[in-house]
């Protein structure tokens, strides 16, 4: 094996944790990102959990305002940025290739790429605590206040460095899965015969590709305006505040079904293989997804009825979120519909996804109240908006999320999470999310306005602030009996058969772990949920040769490099410009190898 | 009789929502307290979104609890293959299209009508944002001029007339907020936003309405409150001539120390390691010679207000002596940020405990 002038030769497939840093297998690197999500939700959650704890009694005297602000800005840029959207992207990896009978995804290098740069950003993010303070303007980081050193602390530089990075990787990852579904689909499996969880990813990908530069660009104008004097977002200049704001939900409401429609898509697996029948209304389920991703272009203006909008677009946006509640509600009766007729099998993933039905639709209904303008100028910023994005992100999202843990374990280890267990999480992480997030809705008919680090006693919302502050602590009880559980089911003997639950999709056709290679043969579609298809006409997937070689792409140690180049680009701003200069050659080194790599 | 008795255990539930409901309308910020014609049109588009979405909540929970129950695995039950069914599709298609039109048409129709300008009658007043405090510019005689009346943190208004409110900001973005009066409307810097409502004629009352800023603005964005009086027509213009006056002499001899306290214009840090602006660098106090700051509230008539500190500590001798001697303590970044000279110092650095009680006796004096 020849290595051409400059480049390193191939890794060799030794030492563990080489083979983590130089892997290309797509199911290694979901691992990788699961692994790495899953440690910055439990610090997203240790943020919430302090904001819980000072906001338990009046006048609270736990944490000082600066850190309360740094928490609340952390705490959402983490779990947004830094555990839900990667858990996600775990599933992508891991699940796709399998649920299209595919070997790997389209660009395997550019995959681990994908996660080395978001762990370089979300260490970016997270490092800024302890190098002069973390963001502390809120996730959505309005101008004036983000715009200049006179307003907010030097963490906003890290906000800004940090979502660049981080929108770097999603974008090659949405990239990847969108090439990777539309070209690599086994045999036979059309577009509407693809599993919903598929589908979704696919819309979910078209989303980052659409949202990310709106985003980026928003993001470098906001680095100008703080290092550079320009005023894209600053009046004290002529630029417009509002302008920030356009851009910023152009890009964050698109984020919203960015974080969601994965959850909706492992909901619409594990319904139906738990009730033991096809989902219902498939292709209504594929259009209503279809139809909230280009629909979520069409609502930003609903995060700012408040901000002297004029009549005309206050009337035309509200129009158009109440209107996304028509796909959902077509995806919620189709969930039911599922149900209906079945023979359902409760399982901890069952579980999780109908109560998903329940508090999602709880998230659904508070997001078409504030739909109304005049509702909304009640309601902005106050904690009836956190408790619908809650019912929402982790009713929602991380029902959802666990859902899709519980079900696909055992394909991902070949071992089973206790269902025991799993019990125990779900209803304590079900009664410690409703304990936590119902009463904020009564706390925002109340007039309690978000992000205040502290209020006075006599405005009635002790009760419901300690009550909520105590189910804080009950959720984080449930996490970490999940945590527990991993931790028990890692010394179990590999006891997962290849179809543990009777699913329809290919990933259930293949053992539990799949082999590297993902499939002995490539498997044959003949229909929508293929395997019970399969079982109902007495045929049977194409056996492969277990022995034959089956060439996969070798690892390789440039998408490492190249992230650490890039990484040192980001560097560079926050500290000195010689680390971006010095980033450059990295990444055209990381480039020509990358190039010039043999793929034997 | 046999329905009713067995709702019977239902009685404590709704009991308590129905408590939970009263007790939410009498918290003195609540946003389902109506009073004014604004708030009004609020409370019905948002009892109307209310009980649409509590019907549709319970349906599909009903529906949710009940099929996985009912549908569980038993012995002998085999799954319905079923497909789909397109009649059903449609159906529920076409439920929340209907729901979206019985919300929508209504929020169109308070869109529109509070989107109107305010009557020519309508008491005009500038509402100016700032870290982290209101101020509030009467334009009384309806020259376009904001400059009858300057208050900070407690507005008066009289109930009955349409009051219109041009929305500033100095620095980042605020929002204006008081819940039982109106929805809020952000204080945009750069923008100048409108919201106009009228007071129900029985608003009067003599404890204050509560607002808050309600756009994170930094630091002590939770410390930014401020307090609306509804007075009678009566009651309104009595505040008037004497918030026009210029502010009361001194009643003793305390008291005419504090004014001259307050009226040295730098102190020297001890140590000689350079000054501070005195009291009047930053406040006004109509009738007293060189008070004519602008930086920080006008405190002609400070001892008339409530509160001081934009709503956070009651108006009396000792929040006064604390907050002079370092506000920070007592509203954290209230010194935050030296550079731009807009928060206050310590005073505690540069002067006795007893100026700083002289002060504090003065400024209570001033009604």
């Amino acid at each position: 094996m020849a290595t051409v002038a400059g480049t390193m030769a191939a890794p060799s497939a030794e030492g563990v944790v080489w083979s983590w840093l130089t892997t290309v297998d797509h199911k290694r690197i979901g691992v990788l990102y699961g692994v790495s999500a899953f440690i910055f939700f439990i610090i997203g959650g240790v943020e919430a959990l302090l904001i819980r704890a000072q906001l338990a009694t009046p006048n609270g005297g736990v944490i000082d305002p600066e850190l309360y602000n740094q928490l609340f800005t952390m705490h959402a840029l983490t779990m947004i940025f830094l555990a839900v959207m990667p858990l996600g992207a775990a599933f992508f990896n891991f699940m796709i290739p399998l649920m299209i009978g595919a070997r790997d995804v389209a660009f395997p290098r550019l995959n681990a790429l994908s996660y080395w740069i978001f762990l370089g950003g979300g260490l970016v993010l997270t490092s800024s605590f302890f190098l002069g303070g973390a963001p502390d303007t809120g996730w959505f980081a309005y101008a004036p206040i983000s715009g200049t050193a006179a307003y907010s602390g030097s963490g906003m530089d890290y906000y800004v460095i940090g979502l660049l990075i981080l929108g770097l990787s999603s974008l090659a990852a949405a990239l990847n899965f969108a090439v990777t579904i539309i070209n690599m689909r086994a045999p036979g499996m059309t577009m509407m015969r693809m599993p919903i969880f598929v589908w979704m990813t696919l819309i979910v990908a078209f989303l980052l590709i659409l949202a990310l530069p709106v985003l980026t660009v928003a993001l470098v104008q906001l680095l100008f305006d703080r290092q550079y004097t320009t005023s894209f977002f600053l009046p004290s200049g002529g630029g417009d505040p509002i302008l920030w704001q356009h851009l910023f939900w152009i890009f964050g409401h698109p984020e919203v079904y960015i974080l969601i429609l994965p959850a909706m898509g492992i909901v619409s697996e594990v319904l139906p293989t738990f009730s033991r029948k096809p989902l219902f209304g498939y292709a209504a389920m594929v259009f209503a997804g279809v139809a909230i991703g280009f629909l979520g272009w069409a609502v930003w203006s609903h995060h700012m009825f408040t901000t002297g909008l004029g009549a005309v677009p206050r009337v035309v946006f509200a129009t158009s979120t109440m209107i996304i509640g028509v796909p959902t509600g077509i995806k919620i009766f189709n969930w039911l519909s599922t149900m209906w007729g079945g023979s359902i099998r409760f399982t901890t993933a069952m579980y999780f996804s109908v109560s998903f039905i329940a508090l999602f639709t709880i998230g659904g209904i508070s997001g078409v109240m504030h739909a109304s303008p005049p509702v909304d100028q009640q309601q902005q910023d106050t904690y009836f908006i956190v408790a619908h994005l809650h019912y929402v992100l982790v009713g929602g999202a991380i029902v959802g999320i666990f859902s899709g843990l519980y079900y696909w374990w055992p394909k991902m280890t070949g071992r089973f999470l206790s269902e025991t267990l799993g019990k125990w999480n779900f209803w304590l992480m079900f009664i410690g999310l409703n304990m936590t997030f119902f009463p904020m809705h009564f706390l925002g008919v109340a007039g309690m306005p978000r992000r205040i680090y502290t209020y006075d006693e006599g405005l009635g919302w002790e009760f419901w602030n300690l009550f909520a502050s105590v189910g804080a602590f009950i959720l984080a009880l449930g996490v970490l009996i999940f945590v527990i559980n991993v931790a028990r089911t890692m010394r179990q003997p590999k006891t997962a058969e290849n179809n543990p639950w009777g699913g329809s999709t290919l990933e259930w056709a293949t053992s539990s772990p799949p082999p590297e290679h993902d499939f002995d043969a490539i498997p044959e579609v003949r229909a929508r949920d293929p395997l019970w298809y399969d079982r109902d006409h007495g045929l049977s997937q194409p056996e492969g040769d277990p022995d034959e070689h089956i060439h996969m792409p070798p690892p390789s140690y440039y998408p490492l490099v190249l992230a650490l180049g890039v990484l040192m680009l980001g560097i560079g701003p926050l500290s000195h410009l010689a680390v971006t200069a010095l980033g450059v050659p990295v990444i055209i080194y990381a480039i020509w190898g990358w190039v010039l790599e043999p793929t034997e | 009789m046999r329905s009713s008795r067995s709702l019977r255990p239902l009685a404590p539930v709704a009991l308590l929502v129905i408590a939970l409901a009263l007790a939410a309308c009498s918290d003195p910020q609540s946003t389902v307290d109506p009073q004014s014609d604004f708030a009004d049109d609020i409370q019905f588009v948002y009892l109307l979104t209310f009980w649409l979405g509590m019907a549709v909540f319970i349906g599909i929970l009903a529906l949710t609890v009940g099929l996985a129950f009912w549908y569980r695995e038993r012995p002998g039950r085999v799954a319905k293959q079923i497909h789909g069914n397109t009649r059903l599709e449609v159906v529920w298609t076409l439920i929340p299209v209907v729901l979206v039109v019985i919300m929508a048409v209504p929020t169109w129709q308070v869109i529109a009508d509070s989107s109107k300008p305010a009557p020519d009658d309508a008491l005009r007043v500038n509402a100016v944002g700032r870290q982290w405090w209101f101020e509030f510019q009467y334009d009384l005689d309806n020259d376009g001029e904001y400059d009858d009346l300057v208050t900070a943190n407690e507005l008066h208004i009289p109930a009955g007339r349409a009051v219109t409110f041009s929305l500033l900001s100095d620095d980042v973005i605020h929002s204006f907020w008081v819940p039982q009066l109106a929805g809020k409307v952000d204080m945009v810097p750069g923008h100048v936003n409108d919201l106009w409502f009228t007071p129900h004629e029985d608003a009067v009352r003599a404890e204050a309405y509560l607002g808050q800023c309600a756009e994170f603005c930094g630091t002590a964005h939770a410390n930014m409150r401020f307090r609306v009086f509804v007075d009678t027509p009566e009651g309104f213009d009595a505040w008037v001539a004497n918030q026009q006056a210029d502010s009361v002499a001194p009643a003793d001899e305390q008291a005419q120390l504090g004014q001259e306290l307050f009226a040295t214009p730098v102190w020297t840090l001890p140590g000689g390691g350079g000054g501070i602006l005195g009291c009047t660098g930053c406040h006004t106090v109509a009738g007293v010679p060189g008070a004519v700051g602008k930086i920080g509230p006008d405190l002609t008539h400070v001892g008339s207000r409530s509160t001081i500190a934009a709503g956070i500590l009651d108006t009396n001798f000792e929040n006064l002596v604390a907050w002079i001697s370092n506000p920070d303590r007592e509203k954290p970044g209230a010194d935050y940020n030296d550079d731009t000279a807009r928060f206050m110092p310590a005073f505690e650095t540069v002067l006795t405990r007893e100026q700083i009680e002289a002060i504090a006796v003065y400024l209570l004096g001033l009604q």
